[in-house]
């Protein structure tokens, strides 16, 4: 009898222990499976080129847009828009330019993340081309200059009439020590 | 029932029947769930001191606005560590512990399941206190990215997040052995005739938290260990520019989040449903109903964490889909309420102390819920997130309604567990000054949060310096009363009052009221018949 519910007892911690172990793991699966969804619905597409459809420019409505630039954490870089702000018609195809400049001694990668105000704005802000793709390596002392190509999308709705275009960069961790 | 007093008495003077060593390493070796069940109480009840004199600092500091006693980061530091310790070191453990020392007698069985693992999972808990606590004197303080550690703040700070993720590691770890054990207890050591149907409701509700325990602390562990390896071995889960998702985080913390936040209402649902057929002297209207009922919301939780996440820029059709799964949890929370009132309905009622701080809990736990509602609405929700509104609304339903309920069963169960009544008046005040002090702090900060002042803030805007004052003389005289508490209980455990009967209250009807008062150091070896 009391071996027997011992037995019992371990079977019971076996089996929730196996559970345990498996939401140990649900937590790390929820990683790629949230980044599935994201693929599927389309939410957090920031750092793909964007297709466009229509590019009949609508010149009944102008909207600014405006430029900023961050950097964050300990990244020895200077990164700054060659403009602050320019005024487009949804539609119009519009290229302008940011500078980014390695002020240490030392190679670094980093990565620059997009975001918009007002947050609805993502939807409608198409880029064609952006630095924000790719990793940008820079050399000691190098400066790059990096395009953005984009166009606003006819649905944007009429009362947004300022888009605030933000880029952070960020140091990849690690490339610090590669490069020694 | 006397003489089974002495003779436990006696077997602890001459280390002969209960095979435990004298002294401290008593409490160190125990494998007693008696035993366990008071170091998970008297921790928890340590914890709570602690982190109320975090609470103290905070609301020293709110007394009026601009700075006064601390730098903003620190009293950062003071929020997060408030939230960490009353959540992981006070309500929590003091639900295990009634855990330890209920389940068994309630069932009917000798012991927990594993005696040993019992002990382990206990005195894993000080080491992890003294981790979290320990955080605040290294470099860069203690955590104080809140108590949700959100990335990217989190994967930022100094080592004393570090510190803090090991807490919480072995802090988790502990609670799934408990809860294993729970759970085995529970399922294979029941009294012959027992049931589950008839299973006492507070073993119900272990039962589940129990399950909910295993499900959703491993998740936490797997979040913070992915913040612990950005922070130190690379990766990117959380690092935006590793191509990460710091809204991620939120996503795996909410998933156990939620939960979590019923693992510490449903013992308490629990507790008040022996407490008040107890004292209304009438059995428990609807017992299946509250059994389907935490059943229910123990389901739901798994379904609604993203409320806690309505302004990160989820579709509309998430909004709504989180919106309205969160407020069906209403019905089972509902039907609860209403079974208690029925309950109580025509009843015999007295209103000795566990049954003022049940009665209690509905009134205050109940507001709590409703704040709940009207934060479940998206577009309200996006307003008053982040606001004194939530910090009113979750105090509500964790101080009113987790901490009432633990109180309730404290005084309901005292006499069972010391042998000795606690001292009523002394009960009394404790509630009445909890009950009043508890509203007057709290209740002023949902004007605060409709207003627009953001909680985890050092400094406010003058307009809300007369609430905030008020709400700082309620916390200091709400953390002063507990002393009365502390008092009562520890008059009670030295033998102070009257001794108490094997039954002190007329209406209790579980088998631990079978026992003599204390109940012998070995309980039930030979199971109860249940019919």
């Amino acid at each position: 009898m009391v071996s027997n519910q011992a037995q019992s007892n371990l079977l019971t911690m076996r089996k929730l222990s196996i559970v345990a172990i498996a939401m140990f793991g649900f937590g790390f699966a929820l990683i790629p499976f949230y980044q599935k969804i994201c693929e599927v619905t389309g939410v957090n597409n920031v750092l793909k080129a964007d297709a466009v459809g229509n590019t009949q420019v609508d010149t009944a409505h102008l909207v600014t847009i405006e430029f900023d630039s961050n950097i964050s954490g300990k990244l020895p870089w200077s990164f700054r828009p060659l403009q602050s702000n320019v005024r487009v018609h949804p539609g119009e195809l519009t290229t302008v330019m940011y500078e980014i400049r390695n002020t240490s001694d030392r190679a670094v990668t980093g990565q620059a993340i997009p975001s918009y105000g007002p947050q609805l704005a993502v939807r409608y802000f198409k880029k064609l081309e952006c630095f924000c793709f790719t990793q940008q390596t820079l050399q000691p002392g190098e400066t790059r200059q990096m395009p953005v190509v984009f166009v606003l999308d006819h649905g944007l709705p009429d009362e947004v009439n300022t888009i605030t275009l933000s880029y952070a960069f960020f140091e990849i961790e690690g490339t610090a020590k590669k490069a020694g | 029932m006397q003489a089974a007093h002495d003779h436990a008495a006696h077997a602890h003077g001459h280390d002969a029947h209960a095979h435990h060593p004298s002294g401290i390493m008593r409490w160190v070796q125990t494998t007693n769930h008696k035993d366990i069940g008071t170091l998970y109480l008297i921790f928890s009840l340590t914890m709570f001191f602690i982190g109320g004199i975090l609470a103290f600092g905070i609301r020293a500091e709110l007394f009026q606005p601009g700075l006064q006693f601390w730098r903003p980061d620190f009293f950062n530091e003071l929020t997060t560590m408030h939230g960490l310790i009353m959540v992981f070191g006070a309500i929590m453990p003091a639900f295990v512990g009634f855990a330890n020392w209920q389940i068994p007698m309630m069932i009917g069985a000798p012991d927990m399941a594993f005696a040993r693992m019992n002990n382990w999972s206990f005195w894993l808990l000080p080491p992890a206190a003294l981790l979290l606590i320990t955080s605040f004197f290294v470099p860069g303080g203690a955590p104080a990215a809140g108590w949700t550690i959100y990335a990217p703040l989190s994967t930022q700070m100094g080592p004393g997040m570090d510190l803090g993720i090991f807490a919480l590691h072995i802090m988790g770890a502990s609670s799934i052995m408990g809860s294993i054990n729970i759970v085995t207890t529970i399922l294979n050591m029941r009294a012959p005739g027992m049931t589950l149907m008839k299973m006492p409701l507070f073993v119900w509700t272990w039962l589940i938290t129990a399950y909910l325990l295993i499900a959703v602390m491993p998740v936490l562990a797997g979040a913070i260990t992915m913040v612990l390896t950005d922070r130190h071995f690379g990766t990117n889960f959380f690092n935006a520019a590793g191509g990460g998702d710091p809204v991620m985080f939120q996503h795996i913390f909410w998933f156990f989040g939620h939960p979590e936040v019923y693992i510490m209402i449903l013992p308490a649902f629990g507790i008040v449903s022996q407490v008040i057929p107890a004292f209304a002297r009438k059995p428990l209207f609807g017992y299946a109903s509250m059994v389907y009922a935490t059943s229910s919301i123990a389901i739901l939780s798994f379904i609604v964490w993203a409320h806690h996440m309505f302004t990160t820029g989820m579709p509309a059709a998430g909004q709504l889909f989180f919106m309205f799964s969160t407020m069906l949890i209403a019905v089972p929370t509902g039907v609860k309420v209403f079974n208690w009132i029925a309950t109580m309905w025509k009843g015999s009622m007295t209103f000795e102390t566990p049954m003022l701080f049940a009665v209690g809990f509905i009134l205050v736990f109940s507001m709590g819920g409703f704040t709940g509602l009207i934060l479940a609405i998206t577009p309200v929700d996006i307003q008053l997130q982040d606001t004194y509104y939530v910090v009113a609304h979750f105090h509500y339903v964790l101080v009113a309604g987790s901490l009432f309920a633990i109180f309730a069963g404290t005084y309901f169960w005292l006499p069972k567990w010391t042998g000795h009544m606690y001292d009523e008046t002394l009960g009394k005040w404790h509630f009445w000054l909890s009950l009043v002090f508890f509203n007057v702090t709290f209740f002023p900060m949902h004007f605060l949060g409709l207003a627009g002042m953001p909680r985890r803030i050092p400094d406010y805007a003058m307009q809300f310096a007369d609430f905030n004052m008020i709400a700082s003389i309620g916390a200091f005289g709400f953390g002063l009363s507990q002393l009365l508490f502390v008092l009562g209980v520890v008059k009670c455990a030295r033998g102070g009052g009257v001794k108490a009967p094997d039954k002190p209250w007329e209406g209790a009807d579980t088998l631990e009221w079978t026992l003599s008062s204390p109940p012998p150091y070995h309980s039930f070896e030979t199971p109860p018949v249940v019919k």
